[in-house]
Protein backbone atom coordinates (compact mmCIF):
# COMPACT_ATOMS: atom_id res chain seq x y z
CA UNK A 1 0.00 0.00 0.00
CA UNK A 2 1.58 3.77 -0.89
CA UNK A 3 0.60 6.58 1.53
CA UNK A 4 -1.36 9.25 -0.91
CA UNK A 5 -0.39 12.92 1.06
CA UNK A 6 -4.01 14.98 0.93
CA UNK A 7 -3.08 18.85 0.66
CA UNK A 8 -5.40 20.95 2.87
CA UNK A 9 -7.36 21.85 -0.04
CA UNK A 10 -8.32 18.98 -1.52
CA UNK A 11 -9.25 17.62 2.30
CA UNK A 12 -12.63 17.79 2.09
CA UNK A 13 -12.63 15.64 -1.38
CA UNK A 14 -11.10 12.92 0.94
CA UNK A 15 -13.20 13.01 4.65
CA UNK A 16 -10.90 15.29 6.35
CA UNK A 17 -8.18 12.91 6.43
CA UNK A 18 -4.72 14.10 5.40
CA UNK A 19 -3.21 10.71 4.33
CA UNK A 20 -5.28 7.77 2.18
CA UNK A 21 -3.96 4.87 1.01
CA UNK A 22 -4.20 3.67 -2.55
CA UNK A 23 -3.10 0.35 -4.63
CA UNK A 24 -0.75 0.62 -8.05
CA UNK A 25 2.57 0.05 -9.44
CA UNK A 26 2.93 2.91 -10.79
CA UNK A 27 1.13 6.25 -10.72
CA UNK A 28 -1.52 5.39 -13.11
CA UNK A 29 -2.44 3.06 -11.06
CA UNK A 30 -2.19 4.57 -8.24
CA UNK A 31 -4.04 7.54 -9.55
CA UNK A 32 -6.75 5.21 -10.43
CA UNK A 33 -7.28 3.21 -7.53
CA UNK A 34 -7.90 6.05 -5.62
CA UNK A 35 -10.24 7.33 -8.00
CA UNK A 36 -12.47 4.34 -7.20
CA UNK A 37 -11.75 4.50 -3.27
CA UNK A 38 -12.48 8.58 -3.19
CA UNK A 39 -14.24 9.79 -6.42
CA UNK A 40 -14.04 13.13 -5.42
CA UNK A 41 -10.94 13.59 -4.69
CA UNK A 42 -9.93 11.49 -7.77
CA UNK A 43 -11.57 13.42 -9.92
CA UNK A 44 -10.01 16.55 -8.46
CA UNK A 45 -6.26 15.26 -9.26
CA UNK A 46 -6.83 13.03 -12.21
CA UNK A 47 -9.47 13.02 -14.83
CA UNK A 48 -9.79 11.41 -18.59
CA UNK A 49 -6.60 9.20 -18.32
CA UNK A 50 -4.60 12.80 -17.54
CA UNK A 51 -2.87 14.29 -14.06
CA UNK A 52 -4.98 17.86 -14.02
CA UNK A 53 -2.09 20.41 -14.43
CA UNK A 54 -2.72 22.72 -11.55
CA UNK A 55 -1.97 19.92 -9.32
CA UNK A 56 1.53 18.36 -9.42
CA UNK A 57 2.49 14.71 -8.11
CA UNK A 58 5.54 13.96 -5.93
CA UNK A 59 6.87 10.35 -5.89
CA UNK A 60 9.36 10.15 -3.05
CA UNK A 61 10.28 13.79 -3.44
CA UNK A 62 10.64 13.66 -7.23
CA UNK A 63 7.96 15.23 -9.23
CA UNK A 64 6.24 12.90 -11.75
CA UNK A 65 6.49 15.29 -14.61
CA UNK A 66 10.04 15.54 -14.37
CA UNK A 67 10.36 11.15 -14.23
CA UNK A 68 8.06 8.78 -16.56
CA UNK A 69 5.23 11.02 -15.80
CA UNK A 70 1.79 8.32 -14.78
CA UNK A 71 4.34 5.77 -15.67
CA UNK A 72 6.58 6.61 -12.90
CA UNK A 73 7.24 3.40 -10.86
CA UNK A 74 5.57 3.63 -7.13
CA UNK A 75 7.51 1.44 -4.64
CA UNK A 76 5.49 -0.33 -1.85
CA UNK A 77 7.36 2.13 0.26
CA UNK A 78 6.49 5.01 -0.88
CA UNK A 79 4.82 8.35 -0.24
CA UNK A 80 3.03 10.18 -2.75
CA UNK A 81 2.43 13.89 -2.92
CA UNK A 82 -0.28 15.84 -4.53
CA UNK A 83 0.24 19.47 -4.36
CA UNK A 84 -1.62 21.92 -5.68
CA UNK A 85 -0.57 25.80 -5.47
CA UNK A 86 -1.77 27.83 -2.51
CA UNK A 87 -1.36 31.31 -2.66
CA UNK A 88 -2.31 32.44 0.67
CA UNK A 89 -0.08 35.36 2.66
CA UNK A 90 -2.45 36.62 4.89
CA UNK B 1 62.33 28.84 32.35
CA UNK B 2 61.90 30.23 28.66
CA UNK B 3 61.57 33.59 27.94
CA UNK B 4 59.97 34.92 25.17
CA UNK B 5 62.39 35.65 22.90
CA UNK B 6 63.70 32.36 23.10
CA UNK B 7 59.75 31.05 22.78
CA UNK B 8 59.65 33.25 19.65
CA UNK B 9 63.33 32.15 17.93
CA UNK B 10 62.26 28.43 18.23
CA UNK B 11 58.77 28.42 17.40
CA UNK B 12 60.24 30.83 13.94
CA UNK B 13 62.48 27.62 14.08
CA UNK B 14 59.31 24.97 13.53
CA UNK B 15 57.00 27.04 11.62
CA UNK B 16 57.16 27.74 7.86
CA UNK B 17 57.82 31.21 6.61
CA UNK B 18 57.34 32.95 3.21
CA UNK B 19 58.21 36.03 1.93
CA UNK B 20 55.55 38.14 -0.25
CA UNK B 21 56.84 35.77 -3.60
CA UNK B 22 56.54 32.61 -1.86
CA UNK B 23 53.20 33.29 -0.55
CA UNK B 24 51.98 34.39 -3.84
CA UNK B 25 53.10 31.47 -5.57
CA UNK B 26 50.69 29.47 -3.16
CA UNK B 27 47.77 28.38 -5.26
CA UNK B 28 44.52 29.37 -3.89
CA UNK B 29 45.99 30.88 -0.34
CA UNK B 30 43.54 32.15 1.98
CA UNK B 31 44.99 35.31 3.42
CA UNK B 32 44.18 36.32 7.06
CA UNK B 33 45.30 38.98 9.13
CA UNK B 34 45.16 38.17 12.92
CA UNK B 35 45.74 41.33 14.37
CA UNK B 36 43.44 43.60 16.62
CA UNK B 37 40.74 45.35 15.05
CA UNK B 38 42.25 48.79 15.71
CA UNK B 39 45.42 47.35 13.54
CA UNK B 40 42.98 45.99 10.79
CA UNK B 41 40.89 49.38 10.37
CA UNK B 42 43.80 51.28 9.52
CA UNK B 43 44.40 48.85 6.61
CA UNK B 44 44.83 45.75 5.66
CA UNK B 45 46.18 43.68 3.09
CA UNK B 46 43.57 43.30 -0.17
CA UNK B 47 41.24 39.72 0.05
CA UNK B 48 42.48 39.09 3.57
CA UNK B 49 40.15 37.90 6.40
CA UNK B 50 40.28 39.18 9.76
CA UNK B 51 40.46 36.84 12.04
CA UNK B 52 42.26 38.44 15.43
CA UNK B 53 44.82 36.17 16.99
CA UNK B 54 42.47 35.53 20.48
CA UNK B 55 39.88 34.26 17.95
CA UNK B 56 42.01 32.06 16.14
CA UNK B 57 41.45 28.49 17.30
CA UNK B 58 37.71 28.90 18.00
CA UNK B 59 37.39 30.75 14.37
CA UNK B 60 39.85 29.04 12.13
CA UNK B 61 37.76 26.06 11.07
CA UNK B 62 35.05 28.35 9.99
CA UNK B 63 36.94 30.09 8.04
CA UNK B 64 39.24 27.21 6.47
CA UNK B 65 37.45 24.16 6.64
CA UNK B 66 40.13 22.30 4.91
CA UNK B 67 42.67 21.61 6.83
CA UNK B 68 45.04 21.36 2.93
CA UNK B 69 44.08 24.89 2.37
CA UNK B 70 47.35 27.16 1.89
CA UNK B 71 46.90 29.11 4.52
CA UNK B 72 48.96 32.93 4.86
CA UNK B 73 48.78 34.06 8.01
CA UNK B 74 50.15 37.59 9.15
CA UNK B 75 49.97 40.25 11.85
CA UNK B 76 52.39 43.65 12.03
CA UNK B 77 56.05 42.25 12.04
CA UNK B 78 55.45 37.99 11.72
CA UNK B 79 56.07 37.24 15.24
CA UNK B 80 52.15 36.91 16.40
CA UNK B 81 51.69 35.32 13.11
CA UNK B 82 54.71 32.83 13.94
CA UNK B 83 52.64 31.41 17.06
CA UNK B 84 49.28 31.37 14.72
CA UNK B 85 51.17 29.41 12.63
CA UNK B 86 52.36 26.92 15.22
CA UNK B 87 48.95 27.21 16.88
CA UNK B 88 47.35 25.84 13.02
CA UNK B 89 50.09 23.40 13.02
CA UNK B 90 48.68 22.12 15.95
CA UNK B 91 44.85 21.77 15.02
CA UNK B 92 46.04 19.41 11.91
CA UNK B 93 46.68 22.32 8.93
CA UNK B 94 49.34 21.01 6.97
CA UNK B 95 49.97 24.02 4.68
CA UNK B 96 50.10 27.14 7.19
CA UNK B 97 52.71 29.59 6.98
CA UNK B 98 53.52 32.74 8.49
CA UNK B 99 54.47 36.34 6.09
CA UNK B 100 57.88 37.50 6.67
CA UNK B 101 57.51 40.88 7.73
CA UNK B 102 53.86 41.02 7.82
CA UNK B 103 51.71 44.47 7.12
CA UNK B 104 54.80 46.68 7.98
CA UNK B 105 56.80 45.39 5.08
CA UNK B 106 54.23 44.70 3.04
CA UNK B 107 53.13 48.62 3.36
CA UNK B 108 56.58 49.83 3.14
CA UNK B 109 57.38 48.49 0.11
CA UNK B 110 54.55 50.38 -1.19
CA UNK B 111 52.19 47.18 -2.22
CA UNK B 112 48.71 47.99 -2.52
CA UNK B 113 46.35 48.10 0.79
CA UNK B 114 42.72 48.37 1.37
CA UNK B 115 40.96 49.72 4.17
CA UNK B 116 38.20 48.41 5.63
CA UNK B 117 34.22 49.66 6.12
CA UNK B 118 33.38 49.51 9.62
CA UNK B 119 30.22 49.33 11.52
CA UNK B 120 30.11 52.77 14.06
CA UNK B 121 30.44 51.65 18.11
CA UNK B 122 26.72 51.71 17.99
CA UNK B 123 26.25 49.55 14.92
CA UNK B 124 28.26 47.32 16.56
CA UNK B 125 26.80 46.76 19.62
CA UNK B 126 23.21 46.12 18.07
CA UNK B 127 24.72 43.98 15.42
CA UNK B 128 27.30 41.99 17.96
CA UNK B 129 25.39 38.61 17.67
CA UNK B 130 25.67 38.80 14.15
CA UNK B 131 29.21 39.77 13.84
CA UNK B 132 30.32 36.89 16.66
CA UNK B 133 29.40 34.45 13.68
CA UNK B 134 31.84 33.63 11.20
CA UNK B 135 29.97 33.19 8.77
CA UNK B 136 28.25 36.78 9.04
CA UNK B 137 31.07 38.94 11.03
CA UNK B 138 31.66 42.98 10.20
CA UNK B 139 31.65 42.10 6.66
CA UNK B 140 28.56 40.10 6.45
CA UNK B 141 26.79 42.96 8.31
CA UNK B 142 27.55 45.74 6.01
CA UNK B 143 26.26 43.09 3.13
CA UNK B 144 22.93 43.47 5.09
CA UNK B 145 23.06 47.16 5.64
CA UNK B 146 23.69 47.39 1.78
CA UNK B 147 21.18 45.23 0.94
CA UNK B 148 17.32 46.64 -0.35
CA UNK B 149 14.85 43.91 -0.10
CA UNK B 150 10.81 44.10 -1.35
CA UNK B 151 8.22 42.62 0.77
CA UNK B 152 5.15 41.64 -1.45
CA UNK B 153 2.12 42.19 1.58
CA UNK B 154 2.56 43.34 4.84
CA UNK B 155 0.01 40.45 6.15
CA UNK B 156 0.79 37.44 7.91
CA UNK B 157 4.02 36.91 6.29
CA UNK B 158 5.01 40.36 5.70
CA UNK B 159 4.86 41.16 9.47
CA UNK B 160 7.52 38.57 10.58
CA UNK B 161 9.67 39.15 7.39
CA UNK B 162 9.43 42.89 7.80
CA UNK B 163 10.23 43.14 11.90
CA UNK B 164 13.46 40.19 11.20
CA UNK B 165 14.49 41.89 8.20
CA UNK B 166 14.55 45.04 10.21
CA UNK B 167 15.67 43.85 13.10
CA UNK B 168 18.71 42.40 10.89
CA UNK B 169 20.15 45.77 9.54
CA UNK B 170 18.36 45.28 6.58
CA UNK B 171 19.45 48.89 4.46
CA UNK B 172 16.28 49.15 2.78
CA UNK B 173 12.73 47.47 2.87
CA UNK B 174 9.96 48.03 0.46
CA UNK B 175 6.77 47.14 1.30
CA UNK B 176 3.97 46.89 -1.34
CA UNK B 177 0.17 46.37 -0.12
CA UNK B 178 -3.30 48.58 -0.34
CA UNK B 179 -4.78 47.10 2.31
CA UNK B 180 -5.85 48.61 5.89
CA UNK B 181 -5.31 47.15 9.45
CA UNK B 182 -8.54 45.70 10.87
CA UNK B 183 -9.30 43.55 14.19
CA UNK B 184 -9.10 40.09 12.29
CA UNK B 185 -5.88 40.57 11.20
CA UNK B 186 -4.09 40.92 14.87
CA UNK B 187 -4.71 37.04 15.53
CA UNK B 188 -1.39 36.65 13.36
CA UNK B 189 -0.27 39.89 11.91
CA UNK B 190 2.50 41.20 14.23
CA UNK B 191 3.46 43.90 12.97
CA UNK B 192 0.42 45.74 13.70
CA UNK B 193 -1.19 47.10 16.84
CA UNK B 194 -4.45 48.12 18.09
CA UNK B 195 -2.68 51.87 17.88
CA UNK B 196 -2.73 51.09 14.03
CA UNK B 197 -6.21 49.82 13.48
CA UNK B 198 -7.99 51.98 10.64
CA UNK B 199 -4.17 52.80 9.31
CA UNK B 200 -2.77 51.18 5.95
CA UNK B 201 -0.37 48.30 6.74
CA UNK B 202 1.90 50.03 4.80
CA UNK B 203 2.10 52.71 7.39
CA UNK B 204 1.67 50.68 10.51
CA UNK B 205 4.62 48.26 9.32
CA UNK B 206 6.77 51.28 8.62
CA UNK B 207 5.84 52.74 12.78
CA UNK B 208 6.96 48.81 13.79
CA UNK B 209 10.18 48.70 11.61
CA UNK B 210 11.31 52.63 12.68
CA UNK B 211 10.51 51.53 16.04
CA UNK B 212 12.83 48.68 16.35
CA UNK B 213 15.42 50.22 14.10
CA UNK B 214 16.45 53.17 12.78
CA UNK B 215 19.17 51.97 10.71
CA UNK B 216 16.17 51.13 7.91
CA UNK B 217 14.97 52.84 5.12
CA UNK B 218 11.52 52.32 4.85
CA UNK B 219 10.01 52.82 1.21
CA UNK B 220 6.02 52.18 1.30
CA UNK B 221 3.75 51.28 -1.83
CA UNK B 222 0.45 51.50 -0.62
CA UNK B 223 -1.25 50.15 -3.69
CA UNK B 224 -1.62 46.40 -5.31
CA UNK B 225 0.76 45.33 -6.97
CA UNK B 226 -0.58 45.29 -11.00
CA UNK B 227 0.70 45.45 -14.27
CA UNK B 228 0.78 48.96 -14.66
CA UNK B 229 2.87 49.84 -11.51
CA UNK B 230 4.84 46.51 -11.04
CA UNK B 231 7.83 48.08 -13.36
CA UNK B 232 7.79 51.45 -11.30
CA UNK B 233 8.14 49.70 -8.49
CA UNK B 234 10.82 47.04 -9.36
CA UNK B 235 12.77 50.21 -10.69
CA UNK B 236 13.45 51.45 -7.65
CA UNK B 237 15.83 48.75 -7.53
CA UNK B 238 15.87 45.66 -5.30
CA UNK B 239 18.28 43.19 -4.80
CA UNK B 240 15.81 40.31 -3.47
CA UNK B 241 12.04 40.35 -3.05
CA UNK B 242 10.16 38.23 -0.06
CA UNK B 243 6.32 37.46 -1.37
CA UNK B 244 3.94 37.26 0.64
CA UNK B 245 0.95 38.24 -1.43
CA UNK B 246 -2.05 36.58 -0.63
CA UNK B 247 -3.32 35.46 -3.99
CA UNK B 248 -2.72 34.09 -7.62
CA UNK B 249 -2.38 36.93 -10.09
CA UNK B 250 -0.32 38.75 -7.67
CA UNK B 251 2.15 35.77 -7.36
CA UNK B 252 2.37 35.24 -11.41
CA UNK B 253 3.08 39.07 -11.85
CA UNK B 254 6.19 38.84 -9.23
CA UNK B 255 7.44 35.91 -10.80
CA UNK B 256 7.36 36.83 -14.45
CA UNK B 257 8.46 40.81 -13.40
CA UNK B 258 10.83 38.93 -11.23
CA UNK B 259 12.51 36.86 -14.10
CA UNK B 260 12.19 40.31 -16.51
CA UNK B 261 14.59 41.99 -13.58
CA UNK B 262 16.69 39.00 -12.53
CA UNK B 263 15.68 39.59 -8.99
CA UNK B 264 15.32 36.31 -6.52
CA UNK B 265 12.04 35.85 -5.02
CA UNK B 266 11.78 34.16 -1.85
CA UNK B 267 8.47 32.51 -1.97
CA UNK B 268 5.87 31.39 1.14
CA UNK B 269 2.62 30.60 0.97
CA UNK B 270 -0.08 29.78 3.88
CA UNK B 271 -3.27 27.70 4.13
CA UNK B 272 -4.85 26.30 7.48
CA UNK B 273 -2.41 24.17 9.26
CA UNK B 274 0.21 24.13 6.11
CA UNK B 275 2.82 26.33 4.32
CA UNK B 276 5.65 26.06 1.72
CA UNK B 277 8.60 27.99 0.65
CA UNK B 278 11.19 28.52 -1.61
CA UNK B 279 13.67 30.38 -3.39
CA UNK B 280 13.44 31.21 -6.90
CA UNK B 281 16.55 32.30 -8.41
CA UNK B 282 16.38 33.40 -12.43
CA UNK B 283 17.52 31.82 -14.84
CA UNK B 284 19.51 29.59 -11.78
CA UNK B 285 16.80 27.29 -10.64
CA UNK B 286 13.15 27.31 -11.13
CA UNK B 287 10.29 29.89 -11.30
CA UNK B 288 6.91 29.49 -9.91
CA UNK B 289 5.43 28.87 -13.23
CA UNK B 290 8.31 26.09 -13.58
CA UNK B 291 6.43 24.57 -10.37
CA UNK B 292 2.46 25.80 -11.12
CA UNK B 293 2.10 26.44 -14.58
CA UNK B 294 -1.01 27.11 -14.56
CA UNK B 295 -3.07 28.37 -11.22
CA UNK B 296 -5.65 26.45 -10.34
CA UNK B 297 -9.81 26.51 -10.25
CA UNK B 298 -11.29 29.46 -8.51
CA UNK B 299 -12.53 26.89 -6.08
CA UNK B 300 -9.70 25.53 -4.88
CA UNK B 301 -8.07 29.04 -4.81
CA UNK B 302 -7.52 28.98 -0.83
CA UNK B 303 -7.06 33.08 -0.60
CA UNK B 304 -10.37 33.41 -0.17
CA UNK B 305 -11.33 34.41 3.56
CA UNK B 306 -12.92 31.70 4.48
CA UNK B 307 -9.66 29.24 4.52
CA UNK B 308 -8.43 30.28 7.71
CA UNK B 309 -5.07 30.52 8.93
CA UNK B 310 -3.68 29.12 12.21
CA UNK B 311 -2.02 32.39 14.01
CA UNK B 312 1.34 30.87 14.27
CA UNK B 313 2.34 29.86 11.07
CA UNK B 314 2.49 32.56 9.34
CA UNK B 315 5.12 33.21 11.99
CA UNK B 316 6.79 29.94 10.84
CA UNK B 317 6.74 30.24 7.59
CA UNK B 318 7.49 34.17 6.97
CA UNK B 319 10.85 33.18 9.71
CA UNK B 320 11.62 30.86 7.10
CA UNK B 321 11.19 33.45 4.11
CA UNK B 322 13.16 35.94 5.91
CA UNK B 323 16.03 33.09 7.34
CA UNK B 324 16.31 32.74 3.13
CA UNK B 325 16.28 36.51 2.69
CA UNK B 326 19.32 37.43 5.35
CA UNK B 327 21.30 33.89 3.92
CA UNK B 328 21.31 35.59 -0.01
CA UNK B 329 21.78 39.14 1.21
CA UNK B 330 24.92 37.55 3.29
CA UNK B 331 25.94 35.77 0.32
CA UNK B 332 26.20 32.45 2.79
CA UNK B 333 24.34 28.74 3.21
CA UNK B 334 22.58 26.91 1.03
CA UNK B 335 19.71 28.58 -0.69
CA UNK B 336 16.34 26.99 -0.91
CA UNK B 337 16.93 26.81 -4.86
CA UNK B 338 15.22 24.00 -6.41
CA UNK B 339 13.87 22.55 -3.44
CA UNK B 340 10.59 23.23 -2.39
CA UNK B 341 9.89 22.91 1.61
CA UNK B 342 6.48 22.09 3.13
CA UNK B 343 5.53 22.33 6.53
CA UNK B 344 2.76 20.88 8.63
CA UNK B 345 1.61 22.38 11.61
CA UNK B 346 -0.59 19.87 13.07
CA UNK B 347 1.89 16.99 12.47
CA UNK B 348 4.91 19.33 13.19
CA UNK B 349 6.44 17.63 10.39
CA UNK B 350 9.00 19.26 7.68
CA UNK B 351 8.96 17.70 4.40
CA UNK B 352 10.80 18.49 0.90
CA UNK B 353 10.44 18.31 -2.30
CA UNK B 354 12.55 19.02 -5.94
CA UNK B 355 11.77 21.10 -8.37
CA UNK B 356 13.61 21.50 -11.15
CA UNK B 357 13.58 24.39 -14.09
CA UNK B 358 11.30 22.98 -17.03
CA UNK B 359 13.44 23.98 -20.55
CA UNK B 360 9.24 24.58 -21.74
CA UNK B 361 8.47 26.93 -18.84
CA UNK B 362 6.64 29.96 -20.86
CA UNK B 363 8.92 32.74 -18.82
CA UNK B 364 12.39 31.55 -18.11
CA UNK B 365 12.35 28.33 -20.46
CA UNK B 366 14.72 28.49 -23.45
CA UNK B 367 11.36 29.70 -25.63
CA UNK B 368 9.77 31.43 -23.52
CA UNK B 369 6.30 32.29 -24.85
CA UNK B 370 4.82 34.83 -22.21
CA UNK B 371 6.85 38.19 -23.09
CA UNK B 372 4.78 41.05 -21.24
CA UNK B 373 2.65 41.03 -18.21
CA UNK B 374 -0.96 39.35 -17.47
CA UNK B 375 -3.42 40.76 -15.55
CA UNK B 376 -5.17 37.52 -14.49
CA UNK B 377 -8.89 38.10 -12.89
CA UNK B 378 -8.92 37.64 -9.34
CA UNK B 379 -10.58 34.25 -8.13
CA UNK B 380 -12.79 34.90 -5.38
CA UNK B 381 -13.96 38.26 -3.72
CA UNK B 382 -11.61 39.09 -0.69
Amino acid sequence: MTVVRVPPVLRSEAGGVREVEAEGQTVREVMEDLARRLPALGTRVYSDGELQPFVNVYVDGEDVRTRDGLDTPVGGNSTVILLPAMAGGR
Amino acid sequence: MTTYRELLQRTKSEISEVDVRGAEELDGAIWIDIREADEWQEGHLPGAIHVPRGFLESRIEGVVPDKASPVVLYCAAANRSAFAAKTLEELGYTNAHSLAGGFTDWKRNGREIVMPRTLSPERRTRYSRHILIPEIGEEGQLKLLDSRVLLIGAGGLGSPASLYLAAAGIGRIGIVDADIVDETNLQRQVAHSLETLGTPKVDSAKRAIEALNPDVDVVTYRERLTSENVERILGDGWDLIVDGADNFPTRYLVNDASIWHDIPVVHGSIYRFEGQVTVFSPHNGPCYRCLFPEPPPAELAPSCAEGGVLGVLPGIVGSLQTNEAIKLAAGIGEPLVGRLLLFDALATEFSEVRIERNPDCPVCGDHPTITEYIDYVEFCAR
